[in-house]
């Protein structure tokens, strides 16, 4: 493998630092402010994340006209202890570059949208802060030059995320939920520092060129174990298996929050972890094996949930779990899939932000409601919204010649590609997951705006002001040809990252691949088609045992509860009982007795100076008795 | 000369006053008991020293009527004291120390 070196920024690259300072000024300025930036806070937030996006797009032209496609940058020294030392870097290559983008240009649309979305909520500003923070936050995860950057990022966008989750806090559900997601990263965040550990230990160096260099004379255990934590990381942010019940509890957040962090950027940062890793992850067969297990397992499992939920905002949660299962599946299987996660990424952020921003649209019309039993018929109410709604189900469910069709199939075809039976398991996953996503989606599509109305007596649908349905309309637009427009040159444009791969031949040819998935995919539309357009019922029916499982998130919550929650309680009340009765019963029980035997001895003191005095007199007797028999004897 | 009479008399004085001092209420007479006892002591002390030829024990009851007289001093004027403010002069209700 050829060495690994990185150029040193000059020019407008060596502002990379500022794409990280526009919106981490933005959220300092907002939250010191207080009450007086309530009139223009947002303005200010929309406006650092456009300057950040403007100078992304900068920095990605200078960076195109480059022969060596790297720019590297050392800020100060964080830590330097004996012989380490660990450097604020930056590093800005064609794979930060692509995220760079995605997390300005999509965020600059979010946040316009949220200016809409949020004009009547108090908290605003504040809102506005938080999503500049995770902004900054976010850019430093994509921009560290080494684990260690990543790492603080990593953290970053947590806290962001923790903060937006519970932005209704005095709503228990919404409180619960940002524990929740907080307490599932930061166990997942584990695995990263333990993989931190590791390299320090095994290669002294967090850097990424000094990691992935001498990533070749590690130990078969050393990289299994590193590879391994930093997937169990990856897990815990993505919201995949076995971590993924957080994730659609998050969705407790407002809907831009949603889509900006909880579909678009944050939850992808697994993936931007594996991928930037590539190097130890493709030194270690059984790692591989490991991400394609938990991709496909994913991807089947969020699917399966999508089709059994009844609430607009969580059946995109899971489509979520299941689409970054996909990107899992696609990095996992090395090679020249790690460019088609990266792809897949990219189109699902718009059109998973796109429909996330149409269904706060939605419920922006039905006074907060995100029942999709009582939807239905708004097509004729909201046209923008259902179309731009319309174009993100056309990418999602992979329809030629739309988003998904150019990154979905490659990955399913690649999957098809592994050697052996494991092959057709995973590609049969994969197919099956591409059929489940049509059905989930048809059957939200359908139920949101076609069929019978069910609203409920007091809304009045309407569609929402332009500057909601502006970014709606780029992100729809988006939604229909990134995945065609990207994917090609995309691929040409990470080389330098991933190193040139050849397409892989297996089991399937692509042709054979596209036709399945299309019929598949086309089968469970037109399921989901026939069985909701009629609409349905208002309370959920009694149903199968498939369906109820699915329902309960095919027991998620259930092993959560049984597997952590109740031993923890168990062990709690057992140390409650044992400081109770065990150590305060001894301190308390010394005391007691102190106590007592003091009360008793208190009755002798009389007060009666005669009682006294015959004391006196016995003990006298006493002691003369005994000097007599003393004396006598 | 037998000291036999001498030491009995001094025993019965001492009872007389040890009873004395257990038995009655008014802190004067519990007072004159407790001069009775110290005078029974000095009336065995007067009768060793007359038996084995010594001034020894007569120096001895010299201390102890000069302690007396000190005692006697401050006694009574507590009892005073305690008379003043209690309008009572029974040993039973001085019981401040009471638990």
């Amino acid at each position: 493998m050829d060495e690994i070196s990185y150029a040193p920024a000059s020019g407008l690259l060596a502002l990379s630092w500022a794409l990280i300072a526009l919106p981490a000024l933005g959220a300092a300025v907002l939250l010191l402010a207080g009450r007086r930036a309530d009139k223009w806070g947002h303005w200010l937030g929309v406006a650092t994340i456009g300057a950040a996006f403007a100078l992304a797009v900068g920095m990605f032209a200078s960076l195109a006209g480059l022969d060596d496609k790297s720019a590297h940058l050392d800020l100060f020294t964080i830590i330097s202890v004996g012989d380490l030392q660990i450097e604020a870097s930056l590093l800005f290559d064609p794979l930060s570059a692509i995220f760079c983008m995605l997390i300005t240009g999509v965020g600059l649309l979010i946040h316009v949208y949220a200016v809409g979305y949020m004009a009547h909520d108090p908290g605003r500003r504040k809102f506005f802060a938080y999503f500049n923070l995770f902004a900054a936050a976010m850019l430093v995860l994509v921009l560290g030059g080494n684990y260690f950057m990543t790492f603080v990022g990593w953290e970053g966008v947590g806290l962001a995320s923790y903060l937006l989750i519970a932005f209704w806090q005095l709503k228990p559900a919404a409180a619960t939920a940002g524990k929740k997601a907080f307490l599932t990263n930061r166990v997942a965040d584990v695995g990263f520092l333990l993989a931190m550990f590791t390299m320090l230990g095994a290669l002294g160096s967090l850097d990424f060129a000094a990691v992935f260099n001498g990533a070749a004379t590690l130990s078969t255990g050393a990289s299994l174990a590193i590879g391994l934590l930093l997937l169990a990381a990856a897990c815990g942010k993505s919201g995949q298996f076995p971590f993924q019940t957080w994730l659609p509890d998050a969705m407790e957040g407002p809907t831009p929050v949603s889509a900006l962090i909880h579909a678009a950027t944050m939850v992808t940062a697994g993936v931007y972890l594996i991928a930037r890793s590539h190097v130890i992850f493709s030194l270690n067969a059984d790692v591989q094996t490991a991400v394609v297990v938990v991709g496909a397992l994913t991807l089947l499992f969020g699917a399966i949930v999508g089709c059994a939920k009844d609430d607009i905002k969580r059946v995109l949660a899971w489509s979520t779990v299941s689409q970054i299962g996909y990107m899992f599946l696609a990095v996992g299987l090395g090679g020249a899939a790690f460019a088609l996660g990266i792809i897949h990424l990219l189109a699902h952020g718009f059109f998973k932000a796109g429909l996330f921003l149409g269904s706060g649209s939605v419920m922006h019309a039905m006074n907060d409601q995100t029942d999709i039993r009582r939807f239905g018929g708004l097509w004729r109410v909201m046209p923008l919204t259902y179309a731009t709604f319309a174009a993100g189900w056309l990418a999602i469910i992979g329809l030629f010649p739309f988003s998904g069709f150019w990154t979905k199939d490659p990955i399913i075809a690649t999957a098809f590609a592994r050697e052996g039976w494991q092959g057709w398991v995973v590609g049969g996953a994969a197919l099956l997951g591409a059929a489940l996503t049509a059905f989930y989606m048809t059957r939200l599509f359908v139920l949101t705006f076609h069929g019978p109305k069910r609203w409920t007596e007091d809304v009045h649908p309407h569609e929402s002001p332009a500057i909601m349905t502006g970014p709606l309309v780029l992100l729809g637009l988006g939604s229909l040809a990134a995945g065609g427009l990207m994917a090609s040159p995309v691929t040409t444009w990470l080389t330098p990252v991933f190193g040139e791969h050849h397409e892989a031949h297996g089991h399937l040819s692509h042709m054979q691949v596209t036709v399945a998935t299309t019929i598949v995919v086309v089968l469970g539309a037109a399921l989901a088609w026939l069985l909701f357009r009629g609409g349905t019922d208002e309370v959920p029916r009694a149903a199968s045992w498939p369906v109820r499982a699915a329902r309960a998130d095919l027991g998620g919550e259930a092993v959560n509860r049984g597997v952590f929650e109740r031993p923890s309680r168990l062990v709690a009340g057992v140390s409650v009982a044992v400081d109770a009765r065990g150590v305060d019963g001894i301190v308390n029980g010394l005391s007691a007795a102190i106590g007592g035997t003091s009360r008793r001895l208190l009755t002798m003191q009389t007060g009666f100076v005669r009682s006294y005095a015959l004391s006196i007199l016995s003990g006298a007797v006493i002691v003369v008795a005994a000097l007599m028999v003393v004396v006598v004897q | 000369m037998s000291p036999e009479y001498y030491l009995i008399l001094a025993a019965a004085l001492f009872t007389i006053g040890a009873v004395g001092v257990l038995v009655r209420r008014n802190s004067i007479v519990v007072f004159m008991c407790v001069e009775l006892m110290l005078n029974a002591g000095n009336l065995t002390l007067v009768t060793f020293a007359r038996t084995t030829g010594t001034i020894d024990g007569q120096v001895m009851a010299f201390f102890v009527m000069a302690v007396a007289a000190a005692e006697v001093v401050v006694g009574l004027a507590i009892i005073m004291a305690i008379y003043r403010s209690r309008r009572t002069a029974s040993v039973d209700d001085a019981n401040l120390l009471k638990a």
